[in-house]
């Protein structure tokens, strides 16, 4: 995973709430088997509406998604991150996260930020006035910045130190593995297994 | 201090606990299907690693998979692609797999307790949200994204913060003819879908205890729906009725053991929950939805409501949307909305006890004319059984389609989908907008109400028809 410490470009304002993931892509885009390739079943439904925000030639380019609360409620595909990512996003701004959603935006390398609910409309309005405003999210700080709107932002605090120094969790938790096979040694003798040795 | 039911379980999976770090938990049982685990299995090729402990890992095809024809190649290319990716994974890792066509295929939250490999005070992970479901016998459980399938398989363990920790408290009983499913979706339709976010949710009181195993996995499964971790049930003599003699439940001197472990397993007098829910029992009747999401939801005897009736502008806007994407007007009675298919079905209602709701109902009667009824078994067992009972002649002599195990019509992935525009009412859990379907609209409803809609053609009670509806 690449590290993460600060980033800077425009917002696609979206006006809703609960965007779930079946919203961000849909079932039907889930049947690849890459972890790459997903932009074009990004809000697969919205999108074909013309009227739709992504739809708007003005925000082209966006790369930091501003939305209502409740993002990434509903299924736990890590596609909608992967989706959101082959896309251009960079960072999700909304007011409460779903927690797989958040999860799996960490493991990823998307920077999922929770806001008060009035800096996302202050956001809103500031891209739809001037959807080239230039907007930035700083990990160091925890800050967002935009025009004259300074703000903190949320996140977990080891989600934070392992974005900002781009590290491979898997590594970091083999590097444990005694304290893993001690733990094994100990666990009971009727706990179920899957195959007969 | 006491601790909670959730706590409990937390502590006893603890490998590794350091300041400023999520604590390493060990997974007792990992449950993969074909949709999130291909690009976990690459990755572990990708680094060279292995699967840890493939004999606590179980793989079984679900959500992209036909449910009529199974016999026959799956005629999408792209979804058998992902499901040969599943067996190629898993000959390779050496995971035990229950294919289509095997007598253990189905739903992997049907497949789990069936076999008795869920057991309680486990941590149980799977790369779907409804992993919540195991926790109806007291087993932590919840849904994980595909990077950490990938951590689970290679190392057996997942970094976690420990969750907050809330009790739903139902007391009292639910009267005749309502249901587990009523009385989650009630419960949703008051916190919305993000009211337990951050919270493992510990259920409980006379309601919870009176329920069946069934009747317990409907409510866990859709802790998920309100935003919770997970949702949770103190083992009691239920569970272990249940889980005795099942093919991977402990026996003999095993089992003597693990019941002296079980019975350890309740929240402690003086534990303190972080958050209480209290709810009346008896207030509860049967319960649908008629917006997009499961928060949106009203009784069955109520009216589709107004926008302004909600009190935040984000309410009234989600309402407002809501209607519009659904195809209805403010004041409706709920019971005058028609239906085009009935879906029973999915891990939150596609067991035996739900498949004999529903037969109960149907026995006698017939689907109402341009009203389709699929009647889609959990697992391959649960179809068994039915067959065993009887139940697939109810179901086919009622003009239902009987048909084979799997995720179906709960998501638009496999070949079971609603047609833009058409409206089901739904045994399943999500109603989000093109969930079973694209531009399918989605009423969650219990299965009595499945069941009694399917024969009234719109949506309606079982007592409806008695009233000669």
């Amino acid at each position: 995973m690449d590290a993460f410490t600060t980033h800077s470009g425009t917002v696609l304002p979206l006006r809703r709430s609960n965007v779930d993931t079946d919203q961000i892509i849909p079932a039907v885009y889930l049947k690849r088997v890459t972890r790459t390739g997903f932009e074009d079943g990004l809000f697969g439904a919205w999108r074909n509406d013309p009227e739709f925000v992504l739809n708007n030639p003005a925000h082209a380019g966006a790369s930091i998604l501003v939305a209502g609360p409740d993002f990434g409620t509903g299924s736990s595909r890590e596609h909608a991150v992967w989706a959101l990512m082959d896309h251009g996003f960079t960072a999700v701004l909304s007011p409460r996260f779903a927690d797989i959603f958040r999860g799996n935006a960490g493991k990823a390398g998307l920077l999922a930020a929770q806001v008060d609910q009035d800096v996302v409309e202050r956001l809103w309005a500031l891209a739809e006035q001037e959807p080239a405003a230039e907007v930035t999210v700083d990990l160091r700080t925890c800050e967002v910045r935009a025009g004259d709107v300074t703000a903190p932002f949320l996140i977990d605090d080891y989600t934070r130190f392992r974005l900002l120094n781009g590290l491979d969790d898997i590594a970091i938790t083999l590097s444990h593995d005694d304290e893993i096979s001690r733990y094994e040694a100990a666990r009971p003798s009727w706990t179920p297994v899957t195959l007969v040795n | 201090m006491g601790r909670t039911l959730a706590e409990k379980v937390w502590d006893a999976h603890v490998v590794r606990s350091a300041d400023g770090e999520p604590d390493l938990l060990y997974i007792d049982l990992h449950l993969i299907h074909e949709v999130t685990s291909p690009q976990a299995f690459d990755g572990l090729r990708l680094s060279g690693r292995r699967v840890r402990r493939p004999d606590l890992t179980l793989a079984t095809e679900d959500h992209n998979v036909p449910t009529v024809d199974v016999e026959a190649p799956i005629a999408d290319p792209v979804s058998r692609t992902q499901v040969e990716t599943l067996r190629k994974n898993a000959a390779e890792f050496g995971v035990r797999l229950h294919p289509l066509g095997d007598v253990e295929q189905g739903i992997v939250h049907v497949v789990g307790p069936q076999l008795g490999l869920t057991q309680p005070g486990m941590t149980i992970v799977c790369g779907d949200s409804h992993t919540s479901t195991h926790g109806a016998f007291g087993a932590l459980a919840f849904g994980i994204g595909t990077s950490e399938v990938e951590h689970v398989l290679a190392t057996q363990t997942l970094q976690q913060t420990r969750p907050r920790t809330m009790a739903v408290t139902v007391n009292g009983s639910l009267t005749e003819g309502v249901t587990a499913k009523d009385l989650i979706l009630t419960l949703i339709s008051r916190t919305g879908t993000g009211g337990g976010q951050g919270y493992v949710v510990e259920y409980r009181g006379q309601a919870i205890e009176e329920l069946s195993m069934e009747g317990r996995m409907t409510v866990c499964n859709m802790s998920i729906e309100w935003g919770a971790k997970a949702g949770l049930i103190a083992p009691d003599r239920t569970t272990l009725d249940y889980l005795a003699g099942r093919p991977e439940a402990p026996r003999g001197d095993d089992w003597d053991a693990a019941v002296a472990s079980w019975t350890t397993l309740v929240t402690d007098d003086d534990a303190a929950y972080d958050a209480e829910i209290v709810i009346d029992a008896s207030e509860v009747t049967p319960f649908v939805t008629w917006g997009t999401n499961p928060g949106q939801g009203v009784p069955l005897g109520a009216s589709v409501p107004a926008p302004e009736d909600f009190v935040t502008d984000s309410d009234r806007q989600a309402a407002q949307k809501a209607l519009d994407y659904m195809g209805l007007t403010a004041g409706t009675p709920m019971r005058e909305i028609a239906v085009d298919t009935v879906f029973v079905g999915s891990c939150t209602n596609g067991r035996i006890e739900d498949l004999r709701l529903a037969a109960e109902v149907l026995e006698g009667r017939r689907v109402a004319s341009g009203t389709r009824l699929l009647v889609v078994p959990g697992s391959v067992r649960v179809r068994l059984q039915a067959e065993a009972e009887g139940l697939d002649k109810v179901f086919l002599e009622s003009g239902a389609e009987w048909r084979g195990a799997g995720c179906s019509m709960c998501l638009g992935m496999n070949p079971d989908q609603l047609a833009p525009g058409e409206r089901s009412a739904s045994t399943s859990n999500r109603n989000f907008e093109g969930r079973q379907g694209k531009g399918g609209r989605t009423h969650l409803v219990s299965v009595p109400v499945a069941a009694a809609t399917a024969v009234a053609g719109h949506l309606a009670a079982p007592s409806d028809l008695s009233a000669g509806v």
